[in-house]
């Protein structure tokens, strides 16, 4: 009875096969590390904070008067408010963490090299829906960070020639922050861009499954099927789906299911995540002032300016680009460029070794000098900009940047080791 | 080239920690959420000398009650003066506008106070109040300069003032600040006034957030659960990689 409803189904949509094609047949290098947890990481927390922000919702109020009453609403009348408010405010925070090492691991390994350019562009898309879904998002209890926060990086898009004014007063949709603001930020923030995020993690992982996944050794897993490729008692114990062996013209070496062995080792990586998150939620909820930033427990007031405005800590190292640049319209473009040099890596970075395994010392220095430059420039963009600080954020923005020009010039005629022929 | 670039971000973070502070040493505030007696005498004293100025808009008094054990009865007649319900929020009548043209700036709602200014700010503020004839309310403040605040404590500390002391330093005598006394005009001694600031503090720092305790209860269970989750989690990984490897 249940076999013949299965198959009926089946026949008019092939649930088993889709799933045979992108989980329980789909070969996933053998080798992955600590650094492949983020990827399935980030989508436990994108999970969490569409169900967190669901039942947020529910009672939350999207008005200039009502908003911040809300939220201490939460807190304190709503049975286990608290408990969704700082889920959802960690989640945001954790967000950015996980997909920060995701970027990172694509970087050490080569990931975004050819043919992964495209998904690499999806994953940057991403980031950017993301960083507009975080800082709309931060608007919203209305406290006095949420709204001059906000006044700070709106006026970022004022300082554009010819149209900079208007498009502020566009996306405000009032002179000042407002209601108005507030309104349209919510929107965006519940419905519109997470319904963009959704679709751009299908697009990232359907283009990944095409590509089939990078691993630590930056060796391609799916050989020519030449007769030259002796396969080993482990390469024959497991079958992978047809597609990835293109009906026979393929082999498929060091591989295994990525269901379940990909789904259990996950699990622990999930366990070990939310061992940290749980921690967070429960001891640190405003993470040192860093997730929940301490005027932000203030209500929003117009007149009253906070002595030292900075934004949330994922904001920071663009914001320190940002304001290391004397010109203003150079500031945001420097810091426009500093995204975009991440967007365009497939292209600058002109090596053919993909992971930092077998490329040159040079490359592992640099690389290196990126997670530096980053991590300087996040801690200086929480600073305020004077004195040794706007220099540090000079060296640093600079720095920053001699990473990707680098990369341009010794990529091409990299000294790379020998790449071994299979897994190691 | 990496040990240069260590000793800047030491640089940094320790250049930031200074910039932070106010410009009095904070003192630490002695937070015992779990004390009972010490959250109601700091509710009794916000009642009788905070809420005619500072509302709690966001608390109820039915939550107070019930997390700091007090009968809804007792605290009906002890606590609420103007005839409100349990169920409503911790008010007063005076508006904004008032307040702002009574002090220079509206008094600030006191809900998350401690956790705009922290615990120890809010104790250090409270001590340190100085007679100074030129304010307006013949107060002034070390922590909160120029602060339109009046002392109103000063029924319990006594008027406060900056004392100083002749002290040879270098061989010269001169005006030392020793810290801040009161002329004995106040009911409390100086350890029980700070006692009662203590326990004020400690009652806005529940305020704050009055699920603290129930969030670290509920964070232990949770932490016990996961770890015993990843325990689980390894052994099954183990099991099922014995394929692999």
């Amino acid at each position: 009875m249940f076999k013949n409803l299965m198959s009926w189904i089946e026949y008019r949509l092939p649930f088993m096969e889709k799933m045979n094609l992108h989980v329980m047949q789909y070969p996933a290098p053998k080798n992955f590390n600590f650094w492949y947890f983020f990827g399935s990481l980030a989508m436990l927390v994108l999970v969490n904070q569409i169900l967190t922000g669901i039942w947020l919702t529910m009672n939350y109020e999207p008005s200039a008067e009502g908003a911040f009453a809300s939220v201490e609403y939460i807190m304190r009348d709503v049975d286990y408010g608290w408990l969704l408010r700082y889920m959802h405010s960690t989640g945001a925070s954790a967000f950015f963490v996980v997909v920060y090492l995701h970027m990172l691991r694509g970087m050490m390994y080569g990931s975004y090299q050819k043919p992964r350019e495209l998904l690499w562009i999806f994953g940057m898309l991403i980031f950017l829906v993301l960083m507009a879904e975080a800082f709309m998002g931060y608007l919203l209890p209305w406290g006095q960070m949420s709204f001059w926060g906000a006044q700070v990086i709106i006026s970022i898009f004022g300082v554009i020639p010819g149209i900079g004014d208007d498009l502020t007063l566009w996306i405000r949709g009032d002179y000042v922050i407002s209601g108005a603001t507030l309104n349209r930020f919510f929107a965006l923030h519940v419905i519109a861009l997470p319904l963009v995020l959704v679709i751009l993690v299908f697009l990232h992982i359907m283009a990944l499954h095409e590509v089939g996944s990078n691993n630590p050794d930056g060796i391609d897993i799916k050989k020519d099927n030449d007769g030259t490729v002796e396969l080993t008692e482990a390469d024959k114990k497991f079958t992978f789906h047809q597609y990835f062996t293109r009906g026979g013209k393929k082999v498929i070496v060091d591989a295994i299911p990525f269901h379940p062995y990909y789904t259990v080792k996950d699990l622990v990586g999930v366990a070990g995540f939310l061992l940290v998150f749980a921690w967070v939620i429960f001891f640190l909820p405003e993470g040192g002032g860093y997730f929940l930033e301490p005027p932000n427990f203030e209500a929003a007031n117009p007149l009253k300016t906070p002595a030292h405005i900075a934004p949330v800590w994922y904001f920071t190292p663009f914001y320190a680009i940002l304001r290391a640049v004397p010109d203003q319209l150079f500031g945001a473009v420097f810091m426009f460029l500093a995204i975009l040099a991440l967007a365009l890596l497939p292209w600058i970075d002109r090596g053919s070794v993909r992971s930092i395994r077998y490329r040159s010392g040079l490359h592992t220095a640099n690389l290196i000098n990126f997670c530096v430059s980053f991590v300087a420039l996040g801690v200086l963009g929480v600073l305020p900009a004077e004195g040794i600080y706007t220099l540090l954020a000079q060296i640093f923005s600079f720095t920053y940047f001699g990473f990707f020009v680098l990369l341009w010039f010794y990529s091409k005629n990299e000294k790379t080791k020998p790449l071994p022929v299979r897994l190691t | 080239m990496m040990k240069n670039l260590f000793s800047v971000m030491a640089l940094v973070a320790s250049s930031w920690a200074m910039a932070a502070g106010p410009a009095v040493p904070l003192d630490k505030a002695p937070i015992d959420l779990t004390d009972k007696a010490s959250l109601q005498n700091g509710a009794k004293l916000f009642q009788n000398y905070c809420l005619g100025c500072h509302q709690m808009q966001y608390q109820r008094y039915s939550r107070t009650f019930r997390d700091l054990g007090i009968p809804e009865d007792v605290g009906m007649e002890n606590l609420m003066f103007t005839g409100e319900k349990v169920g409503d929020h911790i008010t007063n009548n005076m508006s904004a506008k008032d307040g702002e043209k009574w002090f220079g700036a509206t008094p600030p709602d006191l809900t998350n106070v401690a956790r705009v200014r922290g615990p120890d700010w809010l104790y250090t503020y409270l001590r340190s109040f100085y007679a100074d004839p030129a304010r307006p309310f013949g107060v002034n403040n070390d922590v909160f300069p120029m602060v339109g605040m009046p002392h109103v404590l000063q029924e319990l500390q006594g008027l406060p003032y900056k004392a100083y002391e002749t002290r040879l330093v270098d061989g010269e005598s001169k005006q030392v600040y020793v810290g801040i006394k009161t002329d004995g005009s106040g009911e409390l001694s100086a350890e029980e006034y700070d006692r009662a600031v203590a326990d004020l503090v400690n009652y806005l720092e529940y305020v704050g957030e009055p699920t603290k305790l129930e969030s670290r209860e509920l964070g232990v269970k949770v932490m016990v659960f996961l770890l015993i989750f990843f325990v689980l989690a390894y052994l099954l990984k183990k099991e099922y990689w014995r394929d692999v490897h």
